[in-house]
């Protein structure tokens, strides 16, 4: 019961962002903030676990192919493969929400515990419009993190290939090439956008909501990290079988 | 002037304020008392308007609350200044831009009129050199002060406080008492304070509300508690020694 009634609450709270807006020129101010604290500061940690998770497909990629028959090509085509459908969308996305999310929960949380909240309230604010809104305008950029993550993840990929000997870069540069769908990186895109929406508003609606101290404001910050993963991961497998399947 | 007739508000099964009825004047200092689970920050909400309320009505200046469309709505609320119990400045921003915020919102006023406005108040609540420093930078009292600022900044008719001096030592919440006191009579507002400090009721209460279990048990000022026989406002207000000995030597003194 709780659950359906928080699943209500949620899509309220959607509603109630986009309505009686922000004055525009307070609201930008906000989303570049938003878009400083949530993707420019979140580049560094995407490139550097995309560049070595790249690295480390590759290397796995390498090493269970044992049967001389299959063509060497084949570990930059399933690096590319693994990195543009599933790591740089998915699991960064499960990695942010612990980064984002948790940011976003306890900086709304602890407005929440400090009054500031009702503050904005009682000047006539929509505090949901206020705070919510930019955070999920802000992350329309995600996409471009994940797009340096893709990258990044390939190029890592290359660079353990031809540091680490597992293959050549001629190789390498062919199997990234080969049978290559574009639709493969509009579905990755399609994702990630989903992902962003999920990532702004989930980690928004438990710290909006919370109720309680310091402490509530950590546990909110880690149910949200669950929950947010938890959604990720349920949309990730219903729009893969809507688009590939 | 705010009058409330026969408010009554309800969580669930818990009847919280049951049919209050009263009256706050402009350029007074209205103080709501009470023991804690009294009611006193519910009907505080209620008046603030972010709690609906089931029966009864809350009127500003003539104008019933619940009869009030979305955007008058808006209107009064930025004519409401608050002053909350933690201060509630919002930690990103300067002192400056706190006080400035009301006005970014509400107005169009260029950023040079803001600054000076916010000079004005900053003097008003003696704190003419805390412009840069952020919330975090400035102790309980100049919070308390800023919190102040930044609700008269944009002149508000109704100005509210919930329980300004908590966590003050006894010094700086006399300076606070007496700047709300004085700002309500130079701003005319109507002020409405929540409160369990005895020496603000003493200092300040030009008219005092007292709630039990959500009744209005009480109404009066700081010279009739002194000779109220209310047994539930003498129990709560003289519990201490001191405000009884207090007591006992005002009234010997009009005797």
């Amino acid at each position: 019961m709780t659950y359906l009634e928080n699943i209500g609450k949620y899509f309220l709270m959607i509603r109630e962002m986009f309505r009686k807006p922000t004055k525009w020129s307070v609201m930008k101010h906000l989303i570049l903030k938003d878009i400083d604290d949530l993707i420019i500061g979140s580049l560094g940690i995407v490139a550097f676990i995309s560049f070595f998770v790249g690295g480390v497909i590759t290397i796995q990629t390498a090493l269970n192919i044992s049967n001389p028959l299959i063509p060497k090509y084949l570990v930059g085509f399933a690096t590319r493969q693994s990195v543009i459908l599933e790591f740089a969308p998915t699991f960064t996305s499960i990695i942010m929400a612990g980064k984002v999310g948790s940011f976003i929960t306890s900086s709304i949380g602890t407005m929440r515990v400090t009054e500031q909240i009702d503050a904005l309230e009682v000047m006539g604010i929509n505090s949901l419009n206020y705070l919510v809104f930019p955070k999920t305008i802000a992350l329309l950029l995600y996409p471009f993190a994940i797009a340096i993550g893709m990258f990044l993840g390939i190029l890592g990929g290359m660079a353990a290939c031809v540091f680490g000997g597992y293959t050549s870069l001629e190789d390498y540069i062919l199997g990234i090439q080969t049978d290559f769908d574009t639709f493969h990186i509009t579905y990755s895109f399609i994702k990630t956008f989903v992902f962003a929406f999920i990532l702004a508003t989930i980690p928004s609606f438990h710290g909006f909501y919370m109720k309680g101290g310091a402490l509530e404001v950590g546990k909110a910050s880690t149910t949200a990290f669950v929950w947010t993963s938890v959604v990720i991961i349920l949309l990730n497998y219903i729009l893969t079988d809507m688009l590939l399947g | 002037m705010i009058v409330v007739n026969d408010l009554h508000k309800s969580f669930g099964d818990a009847h919280v304020l049951k049919g209050i009825s009263t009256t706050f004047e402009k350029g007074k200092t209205n103080l709501i008392i009470g023991a804690s689970g009294s009611g006193k920050t519910v009907f505080l909400k209620c008046l603030l308007g972010l709690f609906e309320y089931e029966q009864g009505t809350i009127s500003y200046d003539g104008k019933i609350y619940k009869e009030l469309k979305e955007r008058e709505r808006r209107d009064l609320r930025a004519k409401i200044g608050m002053v909350f119990q933690g201060s509630a400045l919002f930690d990103s921003m300067t002192i400056a831009e706190n006080i400035m915020f009301p006005l970014k919102m509400f107005t169009k006023q260029s950023k040079s009129e803001m600054e000076d406005r916010a000079n004005i108040v900053l003097n008003r609540v003696n704190l003419p050199d805390a412009h840069h420093k952020m919330p975090s930078e400035a102790s309980g009292g100049m919070q308390k002060r800023v919190a102040i600022a930044r609700a008269i900044v944009n002149n508000p008719k109704y100005l509210f406080c919930d329980e300004p001096n908590s966590g003050l030592d006894p010094r700086t919440a006399i300076v606070i008492d007496n700047l709300i006191n004085e700002i309500t009579d130079e701003y005319q507002m109507v002020t409405v304070i929540n409160s369990h400090d005895m020496n603000q009721v003493m200092e300040i209460g030009e008219k005092i509300v007292f709630l039990q279990h959500g009744n209005k048990e009480w109404e009066g000022s700081k010279e009739t508690i002194f000779k109220t026989d209310n047994k539930a406002v003498t129990d709560f207000v003289y519990s201490s020694e001191l405000f009884k000995k207090v007591r006992k030597m005002y009234i010997e003194e009009n005797e």
